[in-house]
Order: C-alpha cells, then sequence, then structure tokens
C-alpha cells in the first residue's frame, strides 16, 4: 500500500487569530471522534493542517469518513517520506505509476517550505519531474492543464508527495459556534437546515412533536433515522428530543378557527422549543422554513409564529428553491428516509384554506381563551423522551429480533 | 444413510433449524399488520434483506424473497419480457438451462415472444461471442445459468456481464440456484441485472427464493395482490423461512473457503475412482462446479444404478431432481452432443460439507460391485 498518511487542511478561515487554538483542538477531537473504529491511528498537527497517520489501514474508507467532516477545506491522501532527493524521486515514481487511469501529461509542483533543504522548488520540479519522466514511457510535461499534477511538500518533519486533492465539506468545525435546537419534522427541508446549521459550527440538538396514535410509530423511527444521519456528520452524539403533541395538537383542533390551526400549532411548538433549549442551555431555534413555500412559511405567518419565541430563528433553507433543498438531501442522504410515506404531525388535520396573512391579535386573543394552555406546554416539555443517538448504533433494521437468529 | 443429492437439496444447518423454529413459535404476526408485532416482523424480512446486501456486496439494488429458485427465474423473466416487450420482443438462453427458465420461455414463445436457445460446446459451456451474435436490436434479455444443475458446468458469467454492458438496452439474468454461496459472483461488478438463489440449495428451509434486483428495473409482476416485496411478489411473506435463509446464506458465505477446499478433495477422490471403472463416462469438463460429478452408463438404465446404489444405502440421482419422473434422455446431455444411449444414462453425485473421505471411499466400492453385477446385463433392458 502506497499511502501512509491523510492530510486534512483547515484553509485560511482557521488560523485567523487567537481563535486559531480552540479551533485546531476541536478539529482534533472531531477527527478523532469520527475514527474511532481504526486502531492505531496517530495524529500529528501543524500550521492549519493536520496529518492523520494512517498505520496500515487502507486510505479510502478513512478518505471518505474525513471528507463528510466540517471545517475541513481540502484534503488528500499522501506518502511521507525522509527529505532526501533520491527517496523523493523513488515514491513519486511509484505513486506516477499507481495512477489509476494512465495519464498522459503531468507536472510536478513543489514547494520547499524547509529551507535547510539544499535544492530549490524549482530546482525540484526539474529533478523530480525529469527522474519520471524518463522512466515512464509516453508521459509528457503540461505545464498549463496537466492531467495530474504531482506536489511534492517539503516540511521539516517529512516530505509529502501526493497528487489527489479532494474537496471537503467546508465550514467550521463541529460545536465550534455554540448550541442551537433543530425542530426535526421527518420532511425532506428540516434535516437539510440541519446538516446546514452544522456545517457552520453549531452543536444540534433535535426537537420532533408526535401526535400518537394520529401519527405512527414509524414516523418516529423515521425521524430517528435523520437523526442518526445528522451525527454522523458532527461525528458525535446528537440528542434527538420527542415532545408528546397529542393534547394540544387536539385541542388546538377544537378552537374551532380551522384555517389558524397551522398557526396555533406552530406557535405551541417554538414556546416548547424554547423551553427545551433553556433546559439544555442552547441560544436559537434553526427550522427548515423556506419563504412562500406552504401557508406557515409566509412573511405574514413567519411574523405571528415568529414573535411567540425570544431566542433568535435560524432559518438555513430561508431563500432556496425547494429543488436546490432536494438536491442537497439528496447530497447529505436524508432524502430516501425523508420521503418515506409516514405522516407526521404537521400535516394532520390540516385545514383546506390555512391562513397565509394570519391576525396576531386573533391568535393571541384565541389563545387566550385555551383553558390550560400553559399548563399543557409544561405538560409536553416535562413529558418529552430524550434518546442519545449515534450514528455507530445501527439503525432498527439492524437491530431487529435475536442476533443469533441471523 | 449417504446422501449424495446436494444438488436437489441439502440438510438445513442446526442453526437454520433453531432459528426457523423461534422465530416461526414468537413472531407470528403478519408483517403487513400497523402494530408493533407487526412491525417486528417486518423489520425481521428488512434485517434479512440488508444481511443479504452486506454479504453479497450489493448496493445498487435490492433483494426480494421468493417462494423458491422457481418462482424468482418466473418473475426475473416474464417480469422482464412483459415490462419491456415494447423494446423488443427477442430473448437470449441456452439449452442447458434448469426447466423453470426453460418452460418460462416456452410459455413466451406462445405470447409472441422470439427465444433464441443458444447451443453448447461438447463441453457444456456457452460461447460468449457466439451470445454476442446471437443479439438483435429486438433483443432485451439474456438469461444464463451460472452452474448447470445436472453437470455441474460453469458458464462464463463474469465475461457475457462484461460483454454485455456494450448493449445497454439488455437485461442480463443469472440463475445462481447452484452457485450462490458456493462459488464467488461479483453481482454488481459483473454486470448482472437479476440474480436468483435458492435457500435450501444452500443448507437453508424449503420455500424461500432469493432475487437480486438492480435499482431502477421494472419488473411486470407475476401475482396479484397486496404491494408486499416492493410490489413484486404478493403475498404474506414467510418471516421464519426468510430470516433463516438469510442465516442460511450468511454461514454458507462464512465457510464457503473451507468448503471449496474440501469439495475439490472429495471430487478428485470421485473422478480417481471412475477413472478405474472404464464403463461410466464423464460428463462435462472443466471449469466445473466443485460438488458435483456427472456420469454415464452408456447402455443401463440409471434407474436401475441409482437403485442399487440405494441398496447400499446411497441416494443419488438420474438428472435434475425437477425432470427426473419422466423417461426421456437429458435434453441437457443431447445438448452437449452425448449419444441417445448416453443421454438416457446420467447419474449424478453431488456433496456438501458433511461428507468425508470415507464416503466417497464407500460410493466407490459400491460402484465398482454394481457394475460389476450389471456387465452381463448391458444393453439387454429396454
Amino acid at each position: 500500500m502506497l499511502y501512509d498518511q491523510v492530510v486534512l487542511r483547515y484553509g485560511d478561515l482557521m488560523v485567523k487569530g487567537r481563535n486559531r487554538n480552540r479551533f485546531e483542538k476541536r478539529m482534533l477531537d472531531q477527527v478523532k471522534q469520527a475514527l474511532l473504529a481504526y486502531e492505531n491511528i496517530t495524529f500529528f498537527k501543524s500550521f492549519g493542517r493536520l496529518y492523520v497517520k494512517l498505520n496500515g489501514h487502507p486510505h479510502e474508507p478513512i478518505v471518505d469518513r474525513l471528507k463528510d467532516l466540517f471545517g475541513i477545506v481540502s484534503l488528500s491522501p499522501v506518502i511521507s517520506t525522509e527529505p532526501d532527493l533520491e527517496k523523493i524521486r523513488e515514491v513519486a515514481l511509484a505513486l506516477m505509476q499507481s495512477v489509476p487511469v494512465k495519464p498522459a501529461t503531468f507536472k510536478v509542483s513543489a514547494k520547499r517550505a524547509w529551507k535547510p533543504f539544499p535544492h530549490t522548488s524549482q530546482e525540484m520540479n526539474h529533478l523530480v519531474g525529469g527522474h519520471v519522466l524518463r522512466a515512464i514511457e509516453d508521459l509528457k510535461v503540461n505545464v498549463n492543464h496537466p492531467d495530474v499534477e504531482l506536489r511534492v511538500d517539503i516540511q521539516e518533519e517529512a516530505t509529502y508527495v501526493f497528487y489527489e486533492v479532494i474537496p471537503g465539506a467546508g465550514g467550521f468545525p463541529f460545536a465550534s459556534n455554540g448550541k442551537a435546537m433543530l425542530l426535526l419534522s421527518g420532511g425532506i427541508d428540516s434535516p437539510v437546515a440541519g446538516w446546514l446549521a452544522l456545517r457552520k459550527g453549531l452543536e444540534i440538538e433535535a426537537v420532533h412533536f408526535h401526535s400518537y396514535p394520529f401519527t405512527s410509530e414509524q414516523a418516529k423511527d423515521k425521524v430517528i433515522e435523520l437523526a442518526k444521519r445528522l451525527s454522523y456528520f458532527s461525528g458525535e452524539p446528537i440528542k434527538l428530543h420527542l415532545v408528546p403533541f397529542t393534547e394540544i395538537q387536539t385541542t388546538l383542533v377544537q378552537a374551532k378557527s380551522d384555517n389558524l390551526i397551522i398557526t396555533l400549532m406552530r406557535r405551541a411548538m417554538m414556546r416548547i422549543t424554547e423551553q427545551l433549549a433553556e433546559r439544555n442551555k442552547a441560544f436559537g431555534i434553526v427550522t427548515g422554513e423556506s419563504l412562500g413555500q406552504v401557508a406557515s412559511q409566509t412573511l405574514p405567518s413567519m411574523n405571528v409564529i415568529g414573535r411567540s419565541a425570544q431566542l433568535p430563528q435560524l432559518k438555513p433553507l430561508i431563500m432556496m428553491d425547494k429543488h436546490e433543498i432536494i438536491r442537497l438531501a439528496e447530497r447529505i442522504g436524508t432524502f430516501e428516509t425523508s420521503i418515506l410515506p409516514y405522516e407526521d404531525c404537521c400535516t394532520l388535520f390540516l385545514p383546506k384554506s390555512p391562513s397565509t396573512n394570519p391576525n396576531l391579535r386573533i391568535v393571541e386573543k384565541i389563545e387566550s381563551l385555551i383553558p390550560n394552555y400553559t399548563e399543557l406546554l409544561a405538560a409536553a416539555v416535562e413529558g418529552t423522551e430524550e434518546l442519545l443517538l449515534t450514528p455507530v448504533v445501527q439503525t432498527t433494521v439492524h437491530t431487529a429480533g435475536e442476533d443469533s437468529w441471523f | 444413510m449417504l446422501y449424495f443429492d446436494h444438488s436437489a437439496s441439502t440438510p438445513p444447518y442446526n442453526e437454520v433449524v433453531q432459528t426457523m423454529m423461534e422465530v416461526m413459535k414468537s413472531q407470528y404476526a403478519n408483517p403487513s399488520s400497523l402494530h408493533r408485532f407487526g412491525m417486528e416482523s417486518d423489520k425481521l424480512i428488512e434485517r434479512s434483506r440488508a444481511l443479504l446486501a452486506d454479504r453479497m456486496q450489493t448496493n445498487k439494488g435490492s433483494w426480494v424473497f421468493t417462494s423458491g429458485g422457481t418462482e424468482s427465474n418466473n418473475i426475473a423473466i416474464k417480469g422482464v419480457a412483459r415490462q419491456y416487450a415494447s423494446r423488443g420482443k427477442h430473448l437470449i438462453t441456452s439449452q442447458i438451462e434448469h426447466a423453470s427458465v426453460y418452460e418460462a420461455f416456452a410459455q413466451l414463445e406462445t405470447e409472441g415472444y422470439r427465444v433464441t436457445y443458444l447451443p453448447v460446446s461438447k463441453t457444456g459451456h456457452i460461447d460468449v461471442e457466439q451470445l454476442e451474435s446471437a443479439i438483435t436490436d429486438e433483443t432485451i434479455l439474456v438469461s444464463i445459468m451460472h452452474v448447470n444443475n445436472e453437470i455441474g458446468t460453469v458458464q462464463p458469467i463474469e465475461a457475457i456481464g462484461r460483454m454485455l454492458k456494450r448493449h445497454p438496452k439488455i437485461r442480463f439474468h443469472v440463475d445462481a440456484v447452484q452457485s450462490l454461496g458456493k462459488l464467488p459472483i461479483a453481482i454488481e461488478e459483473w454486470g448482472i441485472d437479476l440474480l436468483t438463489g435458492s435457500a435450501h440449495k444452500l443448507r437453508g428451509p424449503k420455500g424461500v427464493g432469493y432475487l437480486y434486483v438492480r435499482e431502477g428495473l421494472t419488473l411486470y409482476p407475476l401475482v396479484s395482490g397486496g404491494s408486499h416485496e416492493g410490489g413484486l411478489r404478493a403475498g404474506t411473506p414467510n418471516v421464519p423461512g426468510i430470516v433463516a435463509s438469510a442465516k442460511a446464506l450468511r454461514m454458507s458465505l462464512d465457510k464457503r473457503e473451507q468448503w471449496l477446499i474440501k469439495m475439490q478433495q472429495l471430487r478428485n477422490q470421485l473422478l480417481a475412482i471412475l477413472g478405474e471403472i472404464k464403463e461410466l463416462k464423464l460428463n462435462g469438463a472443466e471449469p466445473l462446479a466443485p460438488h458435483i460429478v456427472h456420469f454415464s452408463y452408456p447402455g443401463m438404465k440409471p434407474e436401475v444404478v441409482i437403485h442399487m446404489l440405494e441398496q447400499h444405502g446411497i441416494m443419488a440421482s438420474t438428472k435434475s431432481a425437477c425432470s427426473s419422473k419422466d423417461d426421456k434422455p437429458s435434453r441437457v446431455l443431447l445438448a452437449i452432443g452425448a449419444s441417445h444411449e448416453q443421454a438416457s444414462g446420467g447419474i449424478r453425485i453431488s456433496f456438501g460439507d458433511e461428507h468425508e473421505e470415507r464416503d466417497i471411499t464407500a460410493l466407490g466400492a459400491a460402484l465398482h460391485k454394481i457394475v460389476a453385477q450389471l456387465k452381463p446385463l448391458e444393453r439387454r433392458l429396454t
């Protein structure tokens, strides 16, 4: 096996100012967590980079895992060698010969960051390039558009030879920007909103409202799957709050204001989520709303709903089109789960013509007439079930029945 | 008793019987029911499916559970033919397929499809170039078996799959009933669209078939009813059978490499014995499956040999169990160019991992005795 390390690059975003140390520490924790399953992996931190030493593990699954972690701008599997011209030439040639689709053209881009090395970057381009050129038949140099750009990075601790630069997921490392609650419905949008929030370095706790027996156990399973998927990206366990919403929902349905039912429900959800946020020290609420998508997501609706809570409401999808959201959902692997046909509480008791322009005073009036409104909310918060989910725990499909049966 | 009829059916693993019993007893809810008990049953099926996908390394398709190899073959062949009839009505298969493939094609012929039954060489193998030259603009399906159930020849499935990648309109079905869990099969790498397997051929229970269906492929369903198995096969799923079948396949795959070594040893031993008995003519040639040995006794009715083997406590078969009740010479043997006499006298020995060297020695001794007894009666029976 050729590659012995994978280098992760943070980009300049991370390396500025006093936050650098904090970012780098979070990054290391996050990478360690994501690679827990691999024994003997070691790490080396350098300026703006993290080297993952494979110690015999194949690089492909590790690269696949790391490219989904946040805060990494790009990554490369590399071969490390001693800062010795002959050694570098040998490794460079072996790497060029291993390229799966035989390249017609190449160039060498050497970078001498460690100045005591006897040859300059420019000299190294020729010294390594010439060696490869002599050894591989039909290979030509193309400086402007090479098929393969062979990179030689001469650092103090080692020289790294590589040619692949794989784009990372970008963003900030997990939990480097505080914690927020995510309203997770089970639809297409909210998991994508959760992913975007995670990407920006937010720690997320998911909140799901269920109305059993009006919703099914499968709807709950579906949300658990989605939350697990999100935890895969952060590499950390995710907390899922399952809020019993049946009492509130059936009470609101009986308030005889069919066109306002969605507004009333969403306001109750915001209030419950805010209380959960307070208990769990979260400082914002992330939702999957996209402007104009449904009646509750018009600006007048969002105004009336938003006023029910004080915490900042983060809406990563607000200006995105549905097809863009779907494309992201497919990319992050939540789409297939989201479209499973189990009804969640948001689609229950839907009125024929929900209001797109609810009147705040009327809504407040209705709420004030609901007996025990505050108690109902408090009971829902008290009755909330907490699950700590990790992607490592297998899905319900993998745990069905007795293990001995399989 | 020595059971040498593994190609017909295999003794189930004890663990498989245990699973079958426990699941049957405790998980009797209908997997389509909405209650929790029903959902648990449903999850057992999904876990079985996931296990198959994991162990067979398929991620671009799904596994469907049927009632057996015959049903899987019928769903695959008729399903493709009827679904894609608007693209063409020409189908290709071989002359040596199992009855459940052969007869499915025969039925499609009566419905207006044109079928090419490819001949095989004297060794019992398909020629890939000949297969490619049989392809027309109208061709929508190629169905070739992996291991022949009678003589054990292994067809060049990988080469056929790679060739068919140049013909994207054609769906490729493989009847792998005799090879699944036994020989290496890289379903997706080889470009296989549909693959049939049968649980009781790999030490699982009877009544469960496997069918791999590549993603994006639509099959016209044979049975009308509920939307079980992704709408491909209506009918309440056989939960205990399905779970036990997944286990049987997993166990077979776990033991596959040791199994292969052992089968080759037993086979070499048996071939050496057959070499000593000049009356017996070996059928088929390499590449052959390691667990099937097929020979003829020209001039002797095979049933007589089978009955005499039974007197020695040995169970073997004439031809395929599915067509052993008729007297006609074997279609497969005629296809490899055997004489009418040789084709009428086929005897199949198929063994498994419960057999040891001494069992083959016993079989050899019995065959020596039987041939010596029958020698004066050659060509006297009609």
